[in-house]
């Protein structure tokens, strides 16, 4: 009886998941309501929560309640404090949860919204969750040590160097990409652009009136911002009604491109407490708000799914990025199910702050399943579009032209038809002049968003509003994240420059500081530069880059905490972070595999480099470039990308061949060989 | 009240700054001979350490 009372619920949500899935599986063209995808994918977070983060606590790690930790042994009341497992849990949840949840499942969708649910579910159960849930274990058994410093310890010098080198690459590609996904979400724009650029005096004015005025009230002074932000969204509507003000912010893609770079550098210098501080504040607040917003207004509108499950895409053929299901699926989607970035968070403060080695699993293992529920919401939110509308939304200019007729035929094509009529009446709903070719997901995201939040509060005449608030919550914390980013970039760089010339490292010093930042801005606007020029839409190159990044990291950090687990003789457990490991390492081999030697230009890049170099010899000019000097730049970036594709590789076997070697000598070691601060005594 | 507590140190954990009282306390208890900072400059100094290059960065 108490057994059944223990399982019996678990068994329950399980009955659940499996119809939830079934419907959405057995779709063949029928209404079929996006509740049935929450209600499945939530039931399976629950189960796996209960029973495999359990098994990976109490067998593999034997968590204990008893033991000290970092928090309440080198408590400061500053960077180590004891901390209540639901306050951490928002703060972890909020430094993990970002753009990439939301853009990710958004591409994805345009194979269908099954593929995409059934990798986030089974991805974040069996890889991502237990991969922040490991590396938040193993950094909270070492005084909360940093990523890099962690495999330095258990691997040794030159993987720690390689790792550090990896995490200093996937932030250079996250900015590009993150800055390219704002532009194209403000380019030819006022309405949003008006907004966007209203946030930097309003977040100048919260710094200097959280410094001078009322210092230290945060809560005061993120109310007064955020009423300053929803009045600049309505008054934004009237900036792109009037022509001169209009005119003054629209800007082209290229225009808010160098814009960005020029912010980045300049806020990445200023004071913490002017910019980076009040808008970090504004956006953290906003993004929690949002999401929670998202999820009530999915279920209270219960909304059905009109993307069909399975789309005939899953070829590769798709027109929003193109490779086939395997290994790109796996590529598109990181963030939400396995997303390598968390390991620099799951050893950054999180680990310094739990009260209790027990809270380690509600803290690393939930705060991700939450993510993954983000990602499904996204996912949700693309797929109760009309197919149309998505795929004139995502497709790049080269498919679908510019004209509301020509998308209408382009994409009707595909097999979606949609009218010219119903394309531009949807940009005019949403305030805006154009919604074709609006990639990078966020737009599209905005809609979806719009459209839940219109249909449960407003209705149709608020569409504009929630279309504009949703695109500048994502474009704020965005633009927080490349400004922290490149600050943390910079600091990155310091460090490994710093280990050839120590002098680097002083980083109060202005001379580092301004080149370490210059050179920070300058990768990522080379990469930003290169994707707002690029005719396919810059996405389709770009987010796969970012997603073997991702990837590459994660299969670092994995590694990582098998090597831990040989060396704490626990290597009859070490499937739960090995299997995920050599997936990952499947999917980036094979997409940079197929990134480097596939034939097609719209996948290889040294296919594409081919085209455009045989057109270069014939002195040809193929679009978009405009002279030969742009034809050469194309062949450039090909190469410069082909590069970037071989590096990741390069990391990724060379780590996991230095995880092999430390796991072969641990487990030839007679006993514990881990080493846990303060020294472990081994069992 | 309990739970109104848990929301604001919540907010404020998330931008970064921990709770003022505990550190305070902590202050008090194991540091008499030291001076404790005041809440504005508790919440500067937390600033500094977000974004000066020792904290976290935030994810995708």
């Amino acid at each position: 009886m108490a057994k059944l009372l223990k399982h019996g619920p678990f068994v329950i949500l399980a009955v659940v998941a499996a119809i939830g899935l079934s419907i959405v599986a057995g779709n063949r063209g029928e209404e079929v309501s996006a509740l049935w995808i929450v209600f499945a994918a939530a039931s399976i977070y629950v189960i796996a929560y209960r029973y495999y983060s359990k098994f990976i606590a109490d067998r593999v790690m034997k968590l204990d309640a008893g033991r000290v930790t970092p928090a309440v042994r080198l408590t400061d009341g500053l960077d180590y404090v004891p901390t209540n497992k639901y306050v951490l849990f928002g703060h972890h949840f909020a430094a993990i949860a970002g753009a990439g949840p939301l853009v990710g499942p958004v591409l994805a969708a345009q194979m269908g919204y099954l593929p995409g649910l059934l990798w986030l579910v089974t991805g974040v159960v069996l890889g991502g969750a237990v991969q922040d849930f490991t590396i938040l274990f193993i950094s909270m058994r070492r005084d909360g040590r940093s990523l890099g410093e962690l495999i330095r310890s258990e691997l040794g010098v030159v993987p720690g160097l390689i790792a550090l080198f990896g995490a200093f690459i996937i932030m250079v590609i996250l900015l590009a990409v993150l800055a390219l996904i704002v532009v194209k979400a403000l380019a030819d724009s006022p309405w949003g652009t008006f907004t966007v650029a209203a946030t930097i005096p309003i977040a100048l004015f919260m710094g200097v009136y959280a410094r001078f005025i009322r210092p230290g009230k945060i809560g005061e002074v993120s109310v007064i911002g955020l009423v300053l932000l929803m009045l600049a969204i309505v008054f934004g509507k009237n900036v792109a009604a009037d022509p001169t003000l209009a005119a003054l912010f629209t800007l082209t893609a290229t225009q808010l491109c160098w814009s960005l770079i020029v912010y980045g550098f300049v806020a990445a210098v200023l004071p913490v407490w002017l910019l980076l501080a009040p808008r970090d504040y504004l956006s953290t607040f906003l993004k929690i708000g949002a999401i929670v917003s998202l999820a009530i207004g999915i279920v209270f509108l219960a909304p059905s799914l009109k993307m069909p499950a399975v789309s005939v895409f899953v070829d590769g053929t798709g027109p929003v990025w193109k490779g086939t299901l395997f290994p790109f699926l796996f590529i598109t989607i990181a963030c939400g199910a396995v997303s390598g970035f968390h390991s620099l968070i799951s050893s950054g403060t999180t680990p310094k702050l739990l009260a209790n080695e027990l809270d380690a699993r509600f803290v690393g293992y939930g705060a991700m399943l939450m993510e993954s529920f983000v990602a499904v919401m996204a996912l949700v939110a693309a797929s109760i579009l009309e197919p149309g509308i998505y795929f004139t939304m995502n497709s790049p200019p080269a498919v679908v032209g510019t004209t509301a007729e020509s998308a209408s035929l382009a994409v009707g094509k595909m097999g979606f038809p949609i009218s010219a009529e119903t394309i531009t009446e949807t940009a005019l709903e949403v305030g805006e002049t154009t919604i074709i070719s609006r990639t990078g997901g966020a737009p599209t995201l905005a809609v979806g968003m719009a459209h839940v939040f219109a249909g449960a509060l407003g209705g149709k005449g608020m569409k504009a509003f929630w279309y504009h608030f949703a695109i500048l919550f994502e474009a704020l914390f965005i633009l927080t994240a490349v400004d922290a980013g490149t600050r943390a970039g910079r600091f990155m760089l310091q460090d490994l420059i710093g280990t050839v010339v120590p002098s680097f490292r002083a980083t109060s010093s202005w001379v580092p500081a301004i080149t370490a930042t210059g050179i920070v801005v300058g990768l990522w606007g080379f990469f930003l530069y290169q994707g707002v020029t690029d005719p396919l839409g810059g996405i389709n190159t770009l987010w796969p880059l970012f997603g073997m990044a991702n990837q590459m990291l994660a299969a670092i950090a994995l590694t990582l905490a098998t090597v831990v687990f040989f060396k704490m003789k626990r290597e009859r457990y070490a499937w739960i972070t090995a299997v995920p490991t050599v997936w990952l390492v499947l999917c980036t081999m094979s997409a940079g595999l197929a990134k480097l030697f596939s034939d097609d230009p719209a996948i290889g890049f040294n296919a594409h480099a081919r085209r455009f170099g045989a057109a270069l010899e014939r002195g040809e000019i193929l679009a978009p470039a405009k002279s030969l000097e742009q034809m050469s730049q194309v062949v450039a970036n090909d190469h410069i990308n082909a590069v970037m594709c071989l590096v990741f590789m390069a990391v990724v076997v060379a780590i996991v061949g230095f995880g092999i070697r430390a796991s072969l000598r641990a487990l030839r070691a007679e006993r514990w060989t881990a080493i846990e601060l303060p020294l472990a005594v081994p069992e | 009240m309990k739970l109104l507590a848990l929301v604001r140190d919540g907010l404020r954990l998330m931008v970064g700054v921990p709770s003022y009282q505990t550190y305070v306390d902590h202050m008090r208890q194991k540091h008499p001979d030291r001076a404790a900072m005041s809440y504005p400059e508790f919440v500067r100094d937390r600033q500094l350490a977000r974004f000066g290059g020792k904290g976290s960065p935030r994810c995708c």
